[in-house]
């Protein structure tokens, strides 16, 4: 039983999606590490900005145009304080973590040569792998992988042992989306910068669930997705140190990104429009900010205490099918569970819980190095947020005890 | 048996089915008979593009028919393909590229597979429609 003063079922009205259904039956929604879902609370701000507001910001002279401009720049000011930020132009607003890591890889061009060394972990997804695959096909570096256990662990000491003064970047999820695994970034952004290397922790998987604290960190570079935290698609964060974005050449050219263009030179706004070239999204960037508003109301200690009892939960319950095996039993891991049952492909067993009103991702979870490692085409993933409920796991136990009679 | 008269038959057992809990047991004591691919001719060669799980065709001629054998990784594409099979092997090469695959709306398969699955289904007819081609040239 989760026994927990955590109001879930007040918490859920404020989600109106949780009501409708799905193939005839009530919609378990736990898919959650792909995008979270949205409370009225921040539909309500992006209706209001369209029904009120809606203008283009920075250089516009009339009254809509400032008010848009105040509340994207108030957005940024909440992102800045929820993560501890130093100074609010530290701040990159971007399409999301995809966006933010492309635009550092990109920049990183002209800090790395022939021979220089940029270490992955070996449970990244794509998006931060392939920037970096592309970062040393251009400038002939070497991609080393810091390789993980059976458990969906990073072996610390090969990590330690691979760092060398030769290494020029270190980049690493905070958590796994694909195992759930909490990374010990502590320790790899002190012991990566001992040997002079820049770290880029992706968090788009640990913002829902960690209120991470930049200056405590010590980070070079942080990216978060707002879809991934209740917030919309199409919007996120870089979080770059200040002499890091100074350094870093603009990713793209116009619009607010310049100070000055001739047909002869152009030169460079300061921070952080040096990043933010074209007409933003800047619906979304003020909805980014009413989603931090609406997770800090729950409260993020709050939340961790709930998923954790959740997780447990449903991992006891899962294990109890026969034939279910786990990927990912780190000691320190997120409210995600990522199985197989038996033989069963997972997409067989992802395809008979969509009939039965269950949402969970199968496949390979864009993290296609760790199904290689475990030696597995993919598998089914439950991701579940604090909106979600001990009931629901119920449903889902169920389903894959029914799916697998039916595929076995 | 014509094509046509096969995917008739494919039709009205679909619609003896109340839901689509039942239609996908039936399609995974489908998949379960498919006639199975020999185990040499699974070859990245023989891998339908455009399917997540893996779809593997072999084609034969057996006098002036296409045989066709199939496997899968995944049970309810199994079934999916063996009801492709079912509707177009032992048949004539030129019957097989002039088939209509209106019975694939009919039994409704396609809206009811993710868009993931519906484009791997478009995919296969789309494979066996070319080997009854590439047989076709061979046999003018």
């Amino acid at each position: 039983m989760v026994e927990t003063k955590f109001k879930v079922d007040k918490i859920r009205k404020d989600f109106p999606i949780l009501n409708r259904e799905v193939n005839g039956k009530p919609l378990v929604y736990l898919d959650n590490a792909a995008t979270s879902q949205t409370p009225q609370q921040v539909i309500d701000v992006i209706v209001d900005y369209y029904q009120n507001y809606n203008a283009n910001i920075h250089r516009g002279v009339h009254s809509l145009s400032q008010e848009a401009t105040d509340a994207y720049e108030a957005a940024r000011i909440k992102i800045q304080k929820h993560y501890n930020i130093a100074n609010t132009y530290e701040v990159i607003l971007t399409s999301g973590t995809t966006h933010s890591i492309n635009l550092v890889a990109n920049g990183f061009t002209s800090f790395v040569k022939e021979g220089d060394e940029i270490l992955v972990s070996a449970m990244e997804h794509h998006s931060n792998i392939v920037p970096w695959q592309m970062l040393c096909e251009r400038t002939g570096a070497i991609l080393k992988v810091i390789p993980m256990n059976q458990n969906g662990e990073l072996v610390m000491e090969a990590f330690h042992e691979l760092l060398s003064d030769k290494t020029k970047m270190v980049f690493c999820n905070h958590v796994s989306n694909a195992l759930g695994t909490i990374n010990p970034i502590e320790e790899i952004i002190e012991a990566s910068h001992k040997v002079g290397a820049a770290v880029l922790v992706d968090g788009a998987q640990a913002a829902p669930h960690i209120k991470a604290d930049m200056q405590d960190l010590d980070v070079d570079f942080y990216t978060v997705s707002a879809h991934k935290i209740c917030g919309p698609t199409g919007v996120g964060m870089l979080y770059g140190k200040e002499e890091w974005l100074n350094k870093l050449p603009p990713y793209q050219g116009g619009g607010e990104m310049i100070a000055e263009v001739t047909f002869e030179k152009t030169t460079y706004a300061d921070l952080p429009h040096k990043f933010e070239a074209g007409t933003p999204n800047i619906c979304g960037g003020i909805a980014f900010g009413a989603a931090l508003d609406y997770m800090n109301s729950i409260g993020f200690g709050a939340i961790a205490q709930y998923e954790e009892e959740l997780l447990k939960y449903a991992t006891e319950q899962l294990l109890a099918i026969d034939g279910l095996k786990i990927y990912g039993t780190a000691k320190n891991k997120t409210s995600v569970i990522s199985f197989n049952v038996e033989r069963i492909h997972p997409y067989d067993i992802g395809s008979i819980l969509d009939k039965l009103g269950i949402a969970v991702r199968t496949g390979h979870h864009c993290a296609q190095p760790i199904m290689d490692f475990y030696q597995i085409p993919g598998t089914v993933r439950a991701s579940f947020s604090f909106y979600n409920t001990k009931e629901e796991v119920d449903v889902l136990v169920e389903g894959v005890k029914r799916a697998r009679n039916m595929l076995l | 048996m014509t094509i046509e008269k096969i995917q008739e038959e494919i039709v009205d057992e679909f619609s003896m089915f109340d839901d689509w809990m039942q239609r996908y047991e039936y399609m995974i004591e489908l998949g379960k008979s498919l006639p199975l691919i020999d185990e040499q001719y699974k070859t990245d060669d023989n891998i339908i593009k455009g399917c997540q799980s893996k779809v593997w065709v072999h084609a034969e001629l057996d006098n002036d028919k296409l045989v066709f054998t199939a496997d899968s990784d995944a049970i309810i594409t199994k079934g999916i393909i063996a009801i492709l099979i079912r509707a177009f092997s032992n048949q004539k090469p030129q019957a097989i590229i002039d088939a209509n695959t209106g019975f694939i709306d009919e039994i409704g398969l396609k809206e009811h597979l993710s868009p993931t699955r519906a484009n791997g289904l478009v995919s296969m007819v789309k494979q066996l429609k070319l080997y009854a081609i590439a047989y076709q040239t061979q046999l003018n």
